[in-house]
């Protein structure tokens, strides 16, 4: 066939089958709309809330609501120090339980443990299911064996921290796991192959080449620590405490914790010092996550 | 590590010669270092046991006092009241946190799959850079922040204001819906993931039969990612029951047998936080409540993630 008997077959095979038949065109069209207002209206909300808060908030904003306690009686004068400083001790409470452990736990999933026996399965399926109970819950096993029951700490510092530490300790196993599976076999092998052993090649090959993204999980679940509110009320964290927490066994309060109770205010004063103290919150979680983002595309080896 | 056994070896004159069995100390440390990993990873399963035992025991001595039967079909919910007049039927609590995780599915299941799919099949990989990190974004704000807005901003200005629907302060309808709002971002990424898994040489055998897009999208991937899309929707519906402190802020603290969503009503999880933060003696009936209820919560969450995780589990098995 010449090229011009091709183009005459083409067109007449273009008036024989119909392109697209117009109402395929039609709903293909409408589809198309309606992800666009899901995506849109998904936007859209988090958009509202964002200006929710910030238009409330942002008048409240000064350094004297940073660095004053919370009053009962007046809010003009109601600052959110004792929730900073709560909060940011929950948080290194936190970090320095969670790291290790989950560290070490992702080391033990992906290095050490044979997936076929049944222990190993039991710890995988274990920590899967963790990661999805509410955090309620971790609130209910901090209040009957922290604060109360065997440890019986009282609803102190230290006890809002561990059971903020073993609600985010899955979700920091996942990640690091993830992490470490993504270091290739290869630099495994050439440094065994090399003499070392398998803790030595952990150390000094593994851990290195895996440090970015875990170091980035840690920080994620951290943020996710941050915000949690229902826990903390369920081991008993104080409300508007007019103290600093001293020590691991004093009484605290955190932001979220803060906001919930200005929430609750029939004083609409009150109420837009919480939207205040969401845009500290938010302000701290949006660093948290630049600094992820920012380790994540720094340092993250590509192999 | 284990050592290398070598039982004996016979040199070229019959000479044996014994390897040295004798563990050393780096084969030592090697293997303490196992045995602390071991055991730091064994800390997870303590956990769960721990969980389970501090629900467990509250909850049997909860039943010593209440009948198992009136906790699970009683229809009245009044721990607060004095003694004679407590009943402790948890019927209202489970209905209210159905209720509010279906109004909150009604919203997140048609946006979440609808997301998922433009983000998997049609997004160009630009957009996709801006519309992902807004999803996690919205997936990362805290609850207590959902409840701000739903109490301040949604339920009043929205629902009453724009479309004049009479809410009360605390409802079941501006909570519900704003925790589609917040489940919808869990909802989106698990389907997305589940249809990403989906080989392309399904699509393109598709398209080489001269389907459409749509057809593509909806008659090839979506069935074929349709465990993975199932676990990302019971996943979703997990995280709403166990929604906490957006309910206790926004939906009101009312146990509520009803239908009418204007109403204000309470969830188990916000039972929990409720009661909790009150100063209650242990051991004292109310205290017990906490247990019973965070039992009954706790086994509906688990059997919910757990259908999840296998039908995850079977959906990466068949394509990778």
């Amino acid at each position: 066939m010449t090229g011009a008997q091709i183009a005459a077959a083409a067109q007449r095979q273009d008036t024989v089958i119909p392109r697209r038949r117009g109402r395929e065109a039609a709903a293909g069209r409408l589809f198309t709309g309606l992800m666009y207002g899901a995506v849109g209206l998904a936007f859209l909300g988090l958009g509202a809330i964002v200006r929710d808060f910030a238009s409330d908030g942002v008048p409240v904003l000064s350094w004297d609501f940073l660095t004053s306690f919370p009053s009962r009686i007046i809010p003009a004068s109601s600052g959110i120090e004792s929730a900073i400083v709560g909060t940011v001790c929950l948080m290194l409470i936190c970090a320095v339980l969670v790291v290790p452990l989950g560290v070490m736990t992702a080391v033990y999933l992906e290095e050490y443990a044979d997936p076929n026996r049944w222990f190993n399965r039991l710890i995988e399926v274990n920590i899967q299911n963790l990661a999805g109970v509410p955090s309620v819950v971790y609130g209910i096993l901090g209040l009957a064996f922290i604060v109360r029951g065997p440890l019986s700490l009282g609803p102190v510092l230290l006890a809002g921290g561990i059971t903020l530490a073993l609600l985010v300790l899955p979700v920091v196993i996942i990640v690091a796991r993830e992490a470490i599976r993504a270091v290739p076999p290869s630099i495994r092998e050439g440094s065994l192959a090399l003499g070392a052993t398998q803790w030595q090649t952990i150390w000094r090959q593994v851990l290195p080449g895996s440090i970015a993204g875990i170091a980035t999980g840690v920080i994620l679940a951290l943020s996710r620590a941050i915000g949690e509110t229902a826990p903390l009320l369920v081991v008993g964290a104080g409300v508007s405490l007019r103290f600093n927490p001293d020590s691991l066994t004093s009484s605290f309060t955190a932001l979220p914790i803060q906001i919930f109770s200005w929430t609750q205010d029939a004083d609409q004063e009150f109420v837009t010092r919480a939207a205040g103290a969401i845009c500290v919150l938010m302000i701290i979680l949006l660093l948290m996550n630049s600094v992820a983002i920012w380790l994540r595309t720094r340092y993250e080896q590509k192999w | 590590m284990a050592e290398p056994r070598f039982a004996a070896a016979h040199g070229a004159r019959g000479v044996r010669i014994e390897l040295n069995r004798t563990p050393s100390a780096r084969s030592r440390f090697e293997s303490a270092i196992k045995v602390a990993l071991m055991a730091a990873a064994a800390l997870s399963v303590i956990t769960t046991v721990l969980i389970v035992g501090s629900l467990l025991f509250e909850t049997i001595e909860f039943f010593g006092e209440v009948p198992v039967g009136d906790f699970l079909f009683g229809t009245e919910w009044t721990p607060q009241f004095s003694q004679a007049q407590q009943s402790f039927g948890v019927l209202p609590l489970v209905w209210g946190t159905i209720y509010l995780s279906l109004i909150a599915l009604v919203v997140a299941i048609p946006l979440g799959l609808l997301s998922a799919v433009y983000l998997s099949e049609y997004a160009p990989s630009r957009v996709r850079k801006v519309v992902k990190p807004v999803l996690e974004l919205l997936a990362g704000v805290p609850t207590i922040v959902f409840g701000y807005f739903a109490l301040t901003f949604f339920s009043p200005e929205v629902l009453n204001g724009v479309f004049g629907i009479g809410v009360g302060v605390f409802n079941g309808l501006g909570a519900g819906l704003i925790m589609g709002l917040l489940v919808l971002p869990t909802i989106a990424s698990v389907g997305e993931d589940a249809m990403s898994a989906v080989p392309a040489s399904l699509r393109e055998g598709a398209f080489g039969l001269g389907a459409s897009k749509l057809q593509v999208s909806l008659r090839i991937v979506f069935p074929a990612a349709l465990s993975g899309i199932v676990a990302a929707l019971i996943l979703g519906a997990s995280r709403a029951v166990g929604e906490t402190v957006l309910v206790l802020v926004a939906g009101g603290q009312t146990p509520n047998l009803g239908l009418d969503p204007t109403e204000s009503f309470q969830t188990m999880a916000a039972y929990i936080a409720a009661q909790a933060r009150g100063d209650i003696p242990a051991g004292s009936i109310e205290y017990l409540t906490i247990f019973a209820v965070g039992f009954t919560l706790f086994v509906m969450t688990l059997a919910l993630n757990f259908v999840s995780i296998r039908l995850v589990r079977k959906y990466r098995q068949v394509y990778e």
